[in-house]
């Protein structure tokens, strides 16, 4: 990137902003560059996961928090992540229809992604791009994903405060005690607060946040309700973020969980870079032979796998 | 860097709600390995552009069946230029008659397509024109 470039994404220029996530979403070179150019300026938003199973209204949701924001007089980024069809490789991107009443409003920029299915790229084009946003000024950046593989959920925890959106109906009280999502939570959410069973729902989640153990100055995740298409509960959120951040500040979690997310991204980068060098001396047909040679069971994976990359010494 | 998908906004600009065409081509495009950025109903030009900037697509796609085209389609391609967007592929669908063909595309639409289009074709067209745009500013 040039100083002509950096100086307009750091002056929050849409076009450059926009080019810039563009470039990380494409990974390798381009997004080294960008990133190289600008992660001294990082680390000032406040970075927040909102994630749940379809259709619990987190697109609605995250429209909502970031009007309330908006309110506050806080520039708002959004990164909304959607799966890529591992069939096709295309996606449809449509979390921008939930989160019309932002637009015509220079403080918020709502990005789409694709998780575009290359090992471990989305979590890291996804972190790219906040940090894009922050340091194009946007103090609060909003990533919505879809709680369903483990890279979502990833995505979603490497953040300041987590949100989990339920909603009522999605499941009985077992689902909630089932190891997953829920326990990533430094919020809990259910939304559509104006369906029947909402007491239900509620009880479940607390009823599993009251069996987990506690440790010394444990944050415990507050339950609350909103109806995210009427806005109701919203300011309670935006509230309970603004705790949360107090609570991580006070208790120094900001570093611990910064090193934590770095130590994990480190990981990723040399793994992803591992094993990119290493299938890079590998074509393909010698792949399909080595396949065919397991089917006539000639060959065992764990073999070929060695053939391939060599034994490990 | 050609191997990136091709990112396609879907929007429909006006006040008609038919939007079974714009599903349909939203559809398929992903099918034929694009990312589609589906904005829906009733979008001013001023959100179309918005999102065609934010998300730096390589395509708009606009549908309308209103008729108001002729109004319309002028001012999107007004602010895309004022935002400095001046390297999409424009391709218009719904129902665009023949006399008004000319006057699209002066405006630079790269194309319309109407009722009974193969989506093949559409896929097959948009791929074309990105290459295009993109190996001219490679």
């Amino acid at each position: 990137m040039n100083a002509e470039s950096i100086e307009q994404l750091r002056a929050g220029n849409p076009r450059a902003v926009a080019r810039a996530i563009s470039a990380v979403e494409r990974g390798g070179a381009p997004a080294r560059d960008v990133i190289a150019a600008i992660f001294r300026y990082t680390g000032r938003a406040h970075v927040i996961g909102v994630t749940g199973a379809p259709g619990t209204g987190k697109s609605t949701l995250v429209n909502e928090i970031a009007k309330e924001y908006r309110r506050r007089g806080k520039r708002v980024g959004i990164v909304a992540v959607d799966p890529t069809s591992p069939f096709s490789g295309g996606a449809i991107l449509g979390d921008r229809l939930r989160m019309q009443d932002l637009s015509g409003d220079s403080g918020v920029f709502i990005r789409s992604m694709a998780t575009r299915g290359n090992l471990g790229g989305i979590a890291a084009a996804t972190s790219d791009a906040v940090q894009v946003l922050d340091t194009a000024g946007y103090e609060i950046v909003l990533v919505e994903t879809v709680g369903a593989g483990q890279n979502e959920v990833d995505i979603a925890k490497n953040t300041h405060t987590t949100i989990v959106v339920d909603a009522p109906g999605m499941g009985d009280d077992i689902q909630a005690i089932k190891a997953g999502i829920l326990e990533i939570a430094d919020l809990l959410i259910v939304n559509k607060a104006d369906h029947d069973e909402v007491s239900a729902t509620v009880a479940a989640l607390e009823m599993n946040l009251n069996l987990k153990p506690k440790a010394e100055n444990d944050w415990r995740p507050p339950v609350l309700k909103t109806i995210a298409l009427q806005g109701d509960g919203v300011a309670d959120v935006v509230d309970w973020i603004g705790k949360h951040r107090q609570y991580l500040v006070d208790h120094h979690q900001l570093e611990v969980r910064e090193r934590a997310r770095f130590r994990a991204e480190l990981e990723m980068v040399v793994q992803n870079e591992l094993m990119a060098r290493l299938l890079r001396g590998v074509n393909e047909s010698k792949v399909d032979s080595l396949v065919e040679k397991i089917a006539t069971r000639e060959m065992d994976v764990y073999q070929a796998a060695e053939t391939l990359i060599g034994k490990e010494n | 860097m050609s191997d990136r998908p091709i990112r396609v906004l879907i929007a429909k600009p006006g006040l008609d709600g038919h939007d079974r065409g714009a599903k349909v081509v939203a559809r398929a495009l992903r099918d034929s390995g694009m990312e589609v950025i589906y904005t829906g109903i009733r979008q001013t030009p001023e959100m179309i552009a918005e999102a065609a900037l934010q998300e730096d697509v390589d395509v708009v796609g606009l549908s309308i069946l209103s008729g108001a085209h002729m109004d319309l389609f002028p001012r999107i391609v007004d602010l895309l230029k004022q935002k400095g967007i001046d390297d999409v592929v424009l391709v218009a669908g719904g129902i665009i008659p023949d006399e008004d063909m000319p006057a699209i595309k002066q405006m630079g639409f790269a194309g319309a397509f109407g009722p009974g289009t193969s989506t093949q074709d559409l896929a097959k067209f948009i791929r074309d024109e990105v290459a295009r745009k993109r190996g001219a500013t490679a």
